[in-house]
């Protein structure tokens, strides 16, 4: 048995078509993350001791335990406790809430790369709180770190089979059934994989691009 | 739900002899994952051309791809060709590869992290390229690469749970029989589940935050 050009080019309509179910959930999951990543940052930085000590131990354990492992939780043992969500919002929120600890990381990075000298003429000018940050620092936090969080995009895209687990049929899925149905899982899985490959390799050559203009319109290592 | 502690302790007996098999696949994948990382990047640094290019090929297929379909292809699809795994070295060749790829780009950025001089200077001494290797940049590189290696063990452990999807009974696997058999189970499985992964992954947090801290420690800073 080997590669069939004939059942190959067959399935590769059928698998293409997912396509924007997985682009679905990996904007949506990388949407949740930029916007939980942020509340975690502010959480974090937050003067109220307790508060930054639980966002700070919420953070690690989300992200030493497996993903995997989040998914079946929210999906299985939430239902339980009164929450329940369809499998889409399950994955979305699973993956989004995982990697929304590491952006937050990313979002730290930006924000500890800002001078002292920012914040205490912001003090100086009387600003408020919320003026400091959405005029004075967010403005220059987050733009050197858009590449990086770019990065975030791609690695979510990479997570999506992942939510085979739970019955989403994203590409792996969907190529595994085909398989399944004749009893050929060479062709299906591979094109699978390049798929993944001519989807995500060409936009980590543009992020790596974007990094190095980044890195010469904010200047390296400024941290 | 929490009331009842006997169920806990239930669920965990059952748990913990799958918790060996999580950390026999961890290990396993681990040396290889550092075998493999060693020598591609290595092999991104090489003075021959070929080899650049082939460990670059390497790297960017396994860093392009998802694991799981990675997982997938080796236990599924590779038999088509006459190459069949069990499922535990399927599972361990997946994770190796994958975060061999990842990890040999912590291998390749701290050994061009070493100053240049540092390979000037022993080329005046006369070394050879093996000695150069070895007795001045991989001293200086490793201490730099341990907290990537460290991290990249933890992601390690996080990405052993998939190979419950292709049927080898770890944690994840034995937990989701569990809380099939028994649905009343299902929210005590899965908080013991994480709590288990996350007390695996402990020390290795806490290795990494020592790594993190004594990089730096007694080294000049240039």
């Amino acid at each position: 048995m080997s590669w069939n050009w004939e059942f190959a080019l067959k399935v590769f309509p059928e698998i293409f078509n997912v396509i924007w179910l997985v682009i679905g959930i990996t904007f949506g999951a990388y949407a949740v993350a930029l916007v939980f990543g942020l509340i975690l940052t502010f959480a974090r930085r937050s003067s109220f001791k307790p508060l930054s000590w639980t966002v700070y131990g919420f953070i690690e354990f989300i992200r030493s335990t497996p993903p995997l492992v989040q998914l079946f939780f929210v999906y299985f043992a939430l239902p339980l406790i009164g929450i329940s969500l369809n499998k889409y919002v399950a994955g979305i929120l699973t993956l989004g809430i995982h990697y929304s600890t590491y952006v937050s990381e990313v979002y730290r990075s930006g924000i500890d790369s800002i001078e002292k000298g920012q914040w205490e003429a912001a003090k100086a000018l009387n600003f408020t709180k919320s003026q400091t940050w959405s005029k004075v620092i967010l403005p220059q936090a987050i733009p050197p770190v858009i590449p990086m969080l770019g990065n975030y995009l791609i690695v979510l895209f990479k997570e999506t089979p992942l939510l085979m687990a739970i019955g989403v049929v994203e590409f792996l899925q969907k190529a595994f059934l085909i398989g399944a149905d004749h009893f050929k899982y060479l062709e299906p899985l591979t094109i699978v994989g390049l798929l993944f490959l001519l989807l995500s390799y060409p936009s980590a050559l543009l992020i790596n691009r974007l990094e190095k203009w980044s890195n010469q319109a904010y200047g390296k290592g400024s941290r | 739900m929490w009331d009842n502690i006997n169920v806990y302790f239930d669920i965990l007996h059952k748990l913990l002899p799958a918790g060996w098999m999580t950390i026999k696949i961890l290990i396993t994948s681990a040396l290889l994952t550092y075998l493999i990382a060693f020598i591609a990047g290595l092999g991104r640094v090489s003075q021959f051309s070929i080899i650049r290019t082939l460990t670059l090929i390497y790297v960017e297929l396994f860093r392009g791809t998802s694991l799981l379909v990675q997982m997938f292809w080796i236990f599924f699809a590779l038999p088509a060709f006459g190459v069949e795994f069990s499922a535990f070295w399927a599972g361990v060749l997946a994770l190796s590869l994958n975060y061999g790829a990842y990890a040999s780009e912590v291998v390749r950025g701290s050994i061009l992290a070493i100053p240049k001089t540092q390979t000037e200077a022993s080329i005046a001494l006369n070394m050879t390229r093996w000695q150069r290797l070895k007795l001045v940049i991989l001293p200086q590189a490793f201490r730099i690469m341990l907290p990537g290696l460290g991290n990249n063990s933890i992601e390690l452990l996080k990405g052993t749970s998939l190979v419950s999807l292709i049927t080898l009974g770890d944690l994840t696997y034995r937990g989701l029989i569990i809380q099939n058999t028994n649905l009343s189970y299902t929210v005590p499985v899965f908080i013991l589940l994480l709590i288990l992964y996350f007390i695996i992954a402990l020390p290795l947090i806490i290795l990494v935050r020592r790594l993190e801290a004594s990089a730096s420690k007694g080294v000049a800073k240039v």
